[in-house]
């Protein structure tokens, strides 16, 4: 029986990092798009927003004290609020308060503290979140808005969007399907794609965020902005990124290739849904994505390709959050069979090679 | 020149401004002198002198037997007071046996050998001027560097690489070095191509040293075959394999030398050492060392006697601003901790570091995220977090699995970590704890071989026995009846 006791010794001197600065991080990188997304849909998606980090900053304390861990260090990690923050970016911008506090207390309670809390769940908690409420709650879960900028006449005022999210306030006049939803529903009806893109193809308005969806997810650009800035600090890096975006829109461009009438383009599948939101910000949990660049690849590539199935064939048009389940699922395996090559041995482990010399 | 890509590496903050721009200063000689018998890789030095025995600056007061151990000279001219065990800088905290000198204040020199006369010297001749000067490994690992000029004989080799790279942050030694003694390092370069017997020679430096690399380019480009070659400032581009393939290319396989690939690593420090060696035929007696630190009043370099107390050094700098969070000697990423100023210079001292906490941005260790940086930065290419989860579950051997004998300890995962895990620290426990029972087995093999040894002796001496009773009854057998048949006829 050995125990392990620290040996005493350097290194003295560390980068100045920290878990808090890398959350804080991508609180800032999350930020132009979910204010833009608060341009959009107005006052009822600034009070679902608060509300959901709120409380899920509230449940966070409860189960730190329950599991008797200091308050101190890890309530103010900023793990829970970036959890929260997801959650809250990927509602649909008008749903019901209760929403959001079940969402939180799920991503927290269920999703995060029984496995051991920071560093130790297995599954994104924000997706856990979202995937339960999905299955759940399937009618308050895809009733999107279109968006109508804050500034305009049109929009609620701060009373009325708290009648919208508190009292359930009735908002028909605005409601509008995803277009991955209309897709779906419409080729349903034997439509062909480019009947049902007739009117709505505009991959422009797709990339600004222009377009009905959940609260955070449509504005490509300034996601991609905040995604280059966090690999620019070294949060992230663009492996997982990258291959995602780049598997779904080759498959995409495939298909699309074998049957115009049924497939949309890369276009569609790349900049609507959640694609952008879910390569920079969610594949990229750390702890429930690959340690080696490796893995993160394939782990980009493996996501890209379910995304695409689950959009196309599942139930769900919105297919991005079990695909991410899914691979937290396998990223242990990827873990154990795409490691780094160690120095001077090959991928198997065996010592190369040396040359022979005379 | 075209430069390879080396595997992970991090960069670091070099901190090197605080004594780069400072002219070596040489430090005077103490009141007394602490000088351990071992300094270096491989077996102590036996000490040839008594208590009270006067000695000469450069004579020699501990003698190597062993192929790989390295003699030991008096620093000064003095009395010898003591030999004993005192404190030495090691990362085990034991005593060593140290001779101890009260120098007289007259700094005689003994008698020198004459300079080698390296148009007629022979590789063996070098190689056993720079083996009696107790050269050693200069950049910290203090292998006895003569060990590595006799290779010349036995592999081919092509390059010899001058380690100028000098990649842990604050020291700046070899930096001022390089920028000061040019010509020497140059000329030791040169001997020991020569005792290498290799055409060419690659000096690395790290470009965060612009004056080095000026003033070693000067020097080179009057020598034949001699290059100075800018490396990116990339820890550990000090890494001897590491340094090896960014120049070259090569990768060293597991479980070979680098010599193997026809290429040999010496630090500018043993250059400089080995000029002093053969053209001056001066042992090793002293060093560059770097004092720096923001606990350090007056950061500076010091030329200092090997067996100067650190106190007497940091004296010398005006003391300490205010107490140290962190005393340490060598680089902040593998120096070894000081338990206290009364520890003497070694010839593999770097440098002595005094931080304070705020610089170290030591902060409350956090769970793993799994954020993958430490295995981003590895040189090793190894999964840092796995081998201290699987050491922190009692599973060493599923970390050396995984391999924790192919880590160099160089600490990058360790200085990347945002969650603040000592991961350095599980990797040392680990690989002790191996090294450990890697001896009770071989300990364990001797007793069974022993053992074994024992019952077969045993075995053979009864077959013996019974081979000799059996003859005897044989004999005893045919005697009978043959006496009976002749008796009968
Ligand atoms: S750098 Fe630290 S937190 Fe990140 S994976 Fe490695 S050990 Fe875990
Ligand atoms: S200390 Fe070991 S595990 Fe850490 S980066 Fe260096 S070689 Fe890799």
């Amino acid at each position: 029986m050995t125990t392990y006791a620290p040996v005493p010794g350097g290194p003295y001197m560390r980068k100045n990092k920290s878990v808090q600065r890398s959350m804080v991080l991508v609180m800032l990188a999350l930020l132009p798009a979910t204010a833009y997304g608060f341009y959009l849909y107005g006052w009822p998606s600034i009070i679902l927003f608060s509300v959901t980090l709120a409380s899920a900053f509230a449940f966070e304390v409860v189960c730190l004290k329950i599991r008797n861990q200091p308050i101190q260090i890890f309530a103010f990690d900023g793990s829970a609020i970036v959890t929260a923050w997801l959650i809250a970016v990927s509602l649909p911008p008008w749903a019901p308060w209760w929403i959001g506090v079940l969402g939180s207390a799920i991503a927290i309670v269920i999703g995060k503290h029984p496995y051991g809390g920071l560093g130790q769940n297995v599954f994104n908690p924000a997706m856990v979140a979202r995937v339960a409420l999905l299955i759940s709650f399937p009618l308050e879960m895809t009733i999107f808005i279109k968006p109508i900028p804050i500034i305009s006449e049109m929009a609620p005022s701060l009373g009325d969007s708290l009648g919208i999210i508190f009292g359930g306030a009735s908002y028909d006049a605005f409601t509008s399907a995803s277009l991955l939803g209309t897709i779906r529903t419409e080729l349903g009806q034997g439509m062909v794609i480019s009947d049902i893109l007739r009117d709505s193809y505009q991959p422009l308005a797709w990339m600004i965020g222009n377009a009905t969806g959940s609260l955070g997810e449509g504005a490509a650009l300034l996601l991609t902005a905040g995604g280059i800035f966090l690999i620019y600090h070294r949060v992230i890096t663009w492996h997982i990124p990258v291959s995602t975006i780049a598997s779904i829109a080759i498959i995409a461009a495939l298909f699309h290739l074998i049957d115009a009438s049924r497939y949309p383009d890369a276009m569609v599948h790349v900049f609507t849904g959640a694609t952008f939101l879910t390569a920079f910000f969610i594949a990229t949990d750390p702890v429930t994505s690959p340690m080696s660049p490796r893995g993160q690849l394939f782990f980009g590539a493996a996501l890209g390709l379910l995304i695409y199935i689950l959009r196309t064939w599942s139930v769900y048009p919105e297919g991005a959050s079990f695909a991410i389940l899914i691979m937290n699922a396998l990223t242990p395996m990827i873990d154990r069979y795409l490691r780094p090559r160690i120095f001077g041995r090959t991928y198997k482990g065996e010592p190369l090679k040396s040359e022979k010399r005379p | 020149m075209e430069l390879f890509r080396i595997h992970g590496g991090a960069r670091l903050e070099g901190r090197k401004s605080l004594t780069a721009h400072k002219p070596t200063q040489i430090a005077p000689i103490p009141s007394v002198l602490h000088i351990p018998v071992q300094q270096h890789v491989g077996e102590p030095a036996e000490p040839i002198v008594h208590v009270g025995d006067h000695v000469r600056k450069g004579q020699l007061i501990a003698a190597s037997k062993k192929k790989i151990s390295a003699p030991i000279h008096a620093s000064t001219s003095g009395k010898i007071a003591r030999i004993g065990d005192h404190q030495a800088p090691h990362p085990s905290g034991l005593p060593v046996l140290t001779i101890t000198l009260e120098p007289d204040g007259k700094d005689e020199w003994t008698d020198l050998p004459p300079p080698i006369d390296l148009e007629k010297a022979t590789s063996d001749e070098i190689a056993a001027r720079v083996s009696d000067a107790g050269v050693v490994g200069m950049g910290g690992a203090a292998f006895p560097a003569a060990v590595k000029l006799n290779l010349g004989q036995r592999s081919k080799l092509e390059t010899l690489i001058i380690n100028g790279a000098e990649c842990e942050p604050y020291l700046t030694c070899d930096d001022r070095l390089m920028q000061e003694r040019p010509e020497k390092i140059v000329l030791g370069i040169r001997a020991m191509m020569q005792a290498l017997r290799v055409q060419k020679s690659l000096v690395a430096i790290e470009g965060n040293k612009p004056q080095a690399v000026a003033a070693m380019s000067r020097e080179c480009a009057k020598a034949i075959g001699i290059e100075v070659v800018e490396v990116p400032a990339r820890y550990p581009m000090g890494s001897a394999k590491h340094l090896v393939q960014a120049l070259t290319g090569k990768e060293t396989p597991a479980k070979s030398r680098i010599a193997d690939l026809g290429v040999l690593v010496h630090n500018v420090g043993t250059a400089y050492a080995v000029y002093e060696a053969l053209y001056l035929g001066r042992p090793l007696i002293s060093r560059i060392v770097t004092v720096s630190g923001h606990a350090i009043k007056n950061p500076g370099n010091y030329e200092v006697l090997i067996g100067t107390s650190i106190a007497y050094l940091v004296d010398l700098c005006g003391g300490m601003t205010s107490k140290p969070d962190q005393l340490f000697m060598g680089g902040p990423m593998m120096g070894i901790p000081l338990p206290d100023l009364d520890v003497p210079v070694v010839k593999g001292t770097l440098g002595v570091l005094a931080l304070k906490a705020e610089k170290m941005h030591a902060q409350p260790v956090m769970p793993c995220i799994s954020c993958g940086s430490c295995v981003i930065v590895c040189p090793a290419g190894l999964t840092p977090l796995e081998m201290a989860s699987r050491i922190k579950h009692d599973d060493v051997e599923g970390a050396a699995k995984i391999g924790l004998n192919d880590c160099i300890s160089c600490g990058s995962c360790n200085y990347v970590c945002p969650s603040h895990i000592p991961l350095v620290q599980y990797f040392n426990y680990g690989k002790g704890f191996l090294a450990e029972r890697a001896k009770e087995k071989s300990n364990q093999e001797r007793m069974k071989a022993l053992a074994e040894r024992r019952s077969k002796r045993d075995e053979d001496r009864r077959k013996e026995l019974e081979k000799k009773h059996e003859e005897a009854k044989r004999r005893h057998a045919e005697s009978i009846p043959q006496s009976g048949l002749e008796s009968a006829t």
